[in-house]
């Protein structure tokens, strides 16, 4: 019981990134492998205004997503719609980039230590029954429903969510109908980024920050594709999975085998099952 | 301009374009053998330039030719290192055997990885290729008896047929003819069917296929081959750094093999040889520069008053020497390739030596992209 839900904040966490690449790649079909260097810069912008300047948490934590996700849209504004049209290689090395660039950036301004980000949860916890609650997993847990909840109203019930819906379906057609597609883009970006620097302020309290904090990034793709890249809730079942299983084989398999169990899992999709559990099959008609 | 009339079917086949490319590429090879001549100091980095040119080969075929991106190309490049030293030291092969069982075993784990994973497009392959290189990183870790674990495994120099290539000078050759082999093999393989296929394959799966090309059969060979090159350097790589670790093949050194063949020039051999060498001498630019530039600056800012320079000096100075410049400067350069030279070291001297045949005729439109809107990729 305590390993499910422990494997269910982290998998939250891969779920959220999941989240952000599976957003980015709806709409823009780019896959944007700067992910977890976002979630990490998230952490790191809120350790610095919660540490150094002594803002309190709950604004840093919204200063933190609002910054990252001002960042975000500058980053597709300036760079990445220059490279639309151009092939897949040129944007995956692209992000690629860009994600080294930021790691570079984030250990010159913070520099290499570790840190850990002092938060209202911190060691605290909850028992119930014969399970010990400890409250940033259920905070991970919580701001996780949350998100998603508003993420679903956002896309389901506003205008500028439909429009975005628009904009990922067909391009053309969207723009065609009067919505500013280039804007719509820069806007997912921006909640992509967001829903990273939630993903990185909710991760940091568990998992210490450091610089390579973004390679959790990775262990998303897992996710991503075990869900069927391009599928919003597969993003999120597929974060869960793969932090339940990552979990079991830490407590069950020999050791090492955590640490490559969700590279297992996203080989072993790819080779079987390749359009993830709620992909849909088709073939490109021309 | 230069018009080349065929008039034979020798012309088409030959592996120049005519006499005088062919008398550069002679030129060319006379430099190399006397070069370890002129610098002897630095014999031994310019035989890893050409290990890095193997690797670029390698790669080059795959990115470049039949547009499989793989992230994993580390792996197999620890695979053939691995393999041929595990097959010299612990089980006492000759050399070439070694070598040559190092390339077969690297092709069949090309083989397996890419069997899956060639059946999907695009990204998958990529994502795929960097979970495989990160679970064999950490095989390497963990399988003592073969790879000696975090320990590492020292590695002798190589000794082929019994005669020793100890020296420098005698592995910088071994390198060279290495590569010189690959180059060959690459260069009359990409105008063979098989190459063919790959370029069609690159430009539009669809179209290849409807043009009868067996895209999983292809996809695999060009796998196959291209993870065979890696084994091939990977071998020659061992000797070279003299002791593995599972740390050296991590996703950090993939990144960077791609980076050679993008800023290269992506789809031409010459783009992968220009790649190795900007690989090669960044890491040297950049110590170097550490060295030089605080001290440049401070020079530069001299008239403003000795206060102002030795700031300066020290900011500089301060931010050369932290440790996270150099993969900051490789996105970097990546990035800016990507955004204002897709083609590359390559293109660029197309776009030169193009400028200068038809000179006061060039047009910039020549290169333009034409595409400037997005194609979809997606199914529905």
């Amino acid at each position: 019981m305590q390993l499910v839900l422990n494997g269910l904040a982290v998998g939250c966490i891969y779920g959220l990134v999941a989240l952000g690449f599976v957003l980015i790649y709806k709409a823009t079909e780019l896959v944007n492998f700067a992910q977890g260097d976002l979630l990490m810069l998230g952490a790191f912008t809120c350790y610095m205004l919660v540490v150094w300047y002594g803002v309190a948490y709950w604004a840093a934590f919204a200063l933190a997503i609002a910054a990252v996700a001002l960042f975000g849209a500058a980053l597709d504004a300036t760079i990445l719609r220059s490279v639309i049209g151009q092939p897949q290689f040129a944007v995956v090395m692209l992000t690629i980039g860009l994600g080294a660039i930021f790691r570079s950036f984030a250990s010159m301004t913070w520099g290499s230590e570790i840190y850990t980000l002092p938060t209202p949860f911190s060691a605290k916890v909850t028992r119930l029954g014969g399970v010990t609650v400890s409250h940033e997993y259920v905070s991970i847990i919580v701001g996780t429903v949350v998100l998603c909840a508003v993420l679903y109203a956002f896309f389901g019930y506003t205008k500028v969510g439909v429009a975005m819906q628009a904009a990922s379906q067909n391009q053309l057609a969207a723009y065609y109908m009067g919505i500013p597609v280039k804007r719509m883009f820069s806007l997912i970006w921006a909640i992509s980024a967001g829903v990273a620097a939630v993903a990185g302020v909710l991760l940091a309290p568990v998992s210490l920050i450091d610089i390579n904090l973004g390679f959790i990034g990775l262990k998303a793709f897992a996710a991503a594709v075990l869900g069927g890249f391009g599928s919003i809730p597969g993003a999120l079942v597929g974060g869960l999975t793969i932090g339940l299983i990552e979990l079991f084989a830490g407590a069950y398999l020999p050791h090492g085998v955590k640490d490559v169990a969700a590279y297992v899992v996203l080989l072993l999709v790819l080779a079987l099952r390749p359009q993830g559990i709620f992909g849909a099959v088709a073939r490109k008609k021309v | 301009m230069r018009v080349l009339f065929k008039t034979s079917y020798a012309q088409e086949l030959g592996l120049f374009r005519d006499n005088v490319q062919r008398n550069w590429y002679v030129v060319l090879f006379a430099a190399l053998l006397v070069l370890p001549r002129l610098l002897p100091a630095y014999t031994s980095d310019i035989s890893l330039v050409f290990i890095y040119g193997l690797c670029g080969l390698s790669l080059m075929v795959l990115a470049g030719y039949t547009g499989l991106v793989s992230l994993g190309h580390a792996a197999f490049l620890g695979i053939g290192a691995y393999a041929h030293v595990y097959f010299i030291h612990d089980l006492g092969l000759p050399w070439l055997v070694s070598m040559a069982l190092a390339c077969a075993i690297t092709a069949a784990v090309g083989v397996l990885v890419g069997l899956p994973a060639l059946r999907m497009t695009g990204v998958y392959l990529t994502i795929a290729t960097l979970a495989f290189a990160l679970i064999i990183q950490e095989v390497f870790a963990r399988w003592d008896s073969v790879t000696g674990g975090l320990k590492g495994k020292p590695v002798d120099k190589p000794a082929v047929f019994g005669v020793s290539f100890a020296s420098d000078l005698a592995f910088y050759l071994l390198c060279l003819a290495f590569l010189i082999g690959g180059l060959w093999l690459t260069a009359n393989l990409l105008r063979s069917p098989t190459g063919r296929a790959w370029v069609a394959i690159r430009d539009s799966e669809i179209a290849a296929q409807s043009m009868g090309v067996n895209l999983a059969v292809y996809k695999t060979i060009a796998f196959a081959y291209s993870a065979a090159l890696m084994g091939l350097a990977g071998g020659l790589f061992a000797h070279r750094i003299g002791f593995l670790a599972p740390d050296i093949f991590s996703v950090l050194l993939s990144i960077q093999l791609l980076l050679m063949v993008v800023v290269g020039g992506l789809g031409s051999l010459h783009g992968a040889m220009y790649g190795a060498v900007f690989v090669a001498i960044l890491p040297v630019l950049i110590s170097q520069a550490r060295d030089s530039v605080p001290a440049f600056v401070a020079a530069a800012l001299g008239p403003l008053g000795k206060g102002v320079a030795d700031a300066a000096f020290t900011l500089v100075d301060r931010f050369v020497k932290q440790p996270g410049l150099e993969p900051g400067l490789f996105g970097l350069i990546l990035v800016l390739f990507i955004l204002f030279e897709p083609l590359g070291i390559y293109g660029r001297w197309a776009k030169i030596k193009l400028y200068f045949a038809l000179f006061p005729l060039y047009k910039r439109a020549t290169f333009r992209r034409q595409k400037a809107y997005m194609r979809s990729e997606r199914l529905r």
